[in-house]
């Protein structure tokens, strides 16, 4: 595998609470699961994905994850066309 | 010296102690009882007059929003209501606050106050707009900002709003941690507060609420200067409390205390907020009655030990209106009113429909709030985002609705009609949260004076209701 290189911006995830550990009176479904975190920052030292790396987030902070994403961007949109708010306000619908 | 315990119920053991260093308020100085406190104290004591808020406020681009009239719509509703209704519909065009909503208002006096008190940085948990709203006060005043978002369920899938919302807070230079569902985010502030020394910019604190005071403070000026009079109503999108009890008290210091506050909140009832399955199953991720509900009948449930957020004080109606009803109100303001602005913020115009059909014409209601819209923040993303997660989106009656299963736009204004929740239902599960904090036996005549202010009420109707009371 390809080491990502140090100053590489990356998203890290954490288990920030074990099933177990979880806080009481939660509904079964999420009681089942781990609680998770994920943040961005600057990778400290070379690493390949999914080792145990630091990171220095953009406020300066260093915290420490399983490496899971390099150049995290962001993928949410407009989405697909809704029709049925297409004609809502104009003359089709008088 | 030993290692920190950072478990759980260790965490949340110290939380009064995190609390009283990052907030630099003592709440022991307020506290009466376990339910009562003096709130108008408290709120005196952050220490700022109005207009030295409107200064600090203008130095970060807060505040002095356009009110504009709807003209195109307040014509539709007029045709559809009986002869002499139809109210004016006004709205103050909030987007255009630094960060796109009116969470600056809230965020801003924090951001003065922990750049005063010498602080390095502040840290808000919030996955609504209050994020964005820090992290760019914090960039204006020199201050690290950290946001704490619920923000995906355990596929790691995220809410379209969401994701955009955390986006904006990296775009204004925040650290974001993003979580999982539950309600251990507190518990990740506690620890996050403890770690950085950073302040506390709680959306429940007096300066959170004193900030929005301002929002009222500006409505009332602005209708009396262009129409010559108070406002009739002021329809308020109600979530956590802060942006009713802010904007009221600005009415209030204003002098308009014969406007009718209205709430409002989107219904999602059915829908556990804490549930993995349930997180993407509705398309709002604030503004709701999963928030707006359990906040009105227990205002003490926050991250802070009193919370300066208290709806019920001010609130004379409740509307509730459903997701279809907004989304399609959303698309109207922008196809009959040249405005795009983001579905959430335009929760209070739904209801705000509703009111003026069966107001006078010579009457004034306002909505108080838009908020930016963009990617992920608007009726087609939310909506389109549902139907991927299996929610049946239709045109049809919005009464067909059913939270987490159907969305029903309507096909027809006349079929925006929202519904009010009974007050006095409320009130009564205010009483019997307060009964279960502190036994009825031990009230005292300042409890019962307390709680009476909070519920808008006299203390005679709260001695009348604890004859009996079964909680």
């Amino acid at each position: 595998m390809t080491k990502i290189q140090a100053g590489t911006w990356v998203e890290i995830e954490e288990v920030i609470l074990k099933p177990e550990q979880r806080a009481p009176s939660l509904p079964e479904d999420t009681r089942k699961v781990p609680y998770l975190l994920r943040v961005s920052g600057f990778l400290v030292e070379d690493a390949e994905l999914g080792a145990v790396v630091r990171i220095r987030t953009i406020i300066g902070r260093e915290l420490q994850g399983i490496l899971k994403t390099v150049n995290p961007g962001y993928s949410h949109s407009f989405g697909t066309v809704v029709p049925e708010l297409l004609t809502i306000g104009t003359e089709a619908e008088e | 010296m030993s290692p920190r315990d950072t478990s759980y119920a260790g965490v949340m053991a110290r939380k009064n102690e995190i609390m009283k260093v990052s907030l630099g308020i003592d709440y022991d100085r307020y506290v009466h009882s376990p339910v009562s406190f003096d709130y108008e104290r408290m709120m005196a004591d952050t220490g700022y007059t109005h207009a030295e808020i409107a200064r600090i406020q203008r130095e970060t681009k807060v505040g002095d929003t356009p009110l504009f009239e709807l003209r195109n719509l307040t014509n539709a509703v007029r045709k559809i209501s009986p002869p002499g209704k139809g109210a004016t519909i006004l709205v103050k065009d909030e987007a255009a606050n630094a960060s796109g909503s009116f969470k600056a208002r809230r965020a801003s006096i924090s951001a003065y106050e922990a750049a005063q008190k010498g602080f390095k940085g502040i840290i808000a948990a919030t996955s609504g707009n209050y994020g964005a709203a820090v992290a760019s006060q914090a960039a204006q005043r020199g201050l690290k900002a950290i946001i704490i978002q619920e923000v995906y369920d355990s596929r790691g899938v995220g809410q379209p709003e969401i994701v955009e919302k955390g986006r904006a807070c990296e775009a204004y230079g925040a650290e974001v941690l993003k979580l999982s569902v539950g309600p251990e985010l507190f518990y990740l502030l506690l620890l996050t507060l403890e770690d950085t020394g950073f302040f506390n910019a709680s959306l429940y604190t007096p300066f959170g609420i004193r900030g929005v005071e301002s929002l009222g403070m500006e409505i009332a000026g602005q209708v009396r200067a262009r129409y010559g009079k108070d406002p009739d109503a002021v329809v308020i999108t109600h979530a956590g409390g802060g942006n009713l009890t802010g904007t009221a008290r600005g009415l209030l210091a204003a002098g308009c205390d014969q406007t009718r506050v209205v709430a409002c909140s989107v219904d999602l009832s059915g829908l556990h907020m804490a549930s993995d399955h349930d997180f993407n199953r509705k398309s709002f991720t604030t503004g709701h009655t999963g928030f707006g509900v359990p906040f009105a009948v227990w205002p003490d449930r926050v991250d802070v030990p009193r919370n300066a957020a208290r709806s019920m004080r001010y609130m004379d109606e409740y509307q509730l209106v459903t997701q279809g009803e907004v989304f399609y109100v959303t698309e109207l303001l922008t196809k009959l009113e040249g405005l795009e602005r983001g579905p959430a913020g335009n929760t209070s115009l739904t209801a705000a429909i509703t009111l003026a059909r069966q107001m006078d014409q010579d009457q004034i209601v306002v909505v108080q709030e838009t908020e930016y819209t963009g990617a992920g923040k608007h009726q087609n993303a939310q909506l389109s985002f549902a139907r991927e997660n299996g929610i049946e989106v239709r045109r049809g009656n919005p009464e067909e609705n059913v939270p987490g299963k159907t969305i029903v736009i309507p096909e027809r204004l006349d079929q925006v009609w929202g519904k009010p929740q009974d007050m006095t239902r409320l009130r009564m599960s205010y009483l019997k949260n307060a009964a279960r904090n502190h036994p009825l036996e031990s009230w005292d005549e300042v409890d019962i004076r307390f709680i009476a202010e909070d519920l808008k009420t006299s203390p005679e109707w709260v001695r009348q209701q604890m004859t009996g009371l079964e909680i």
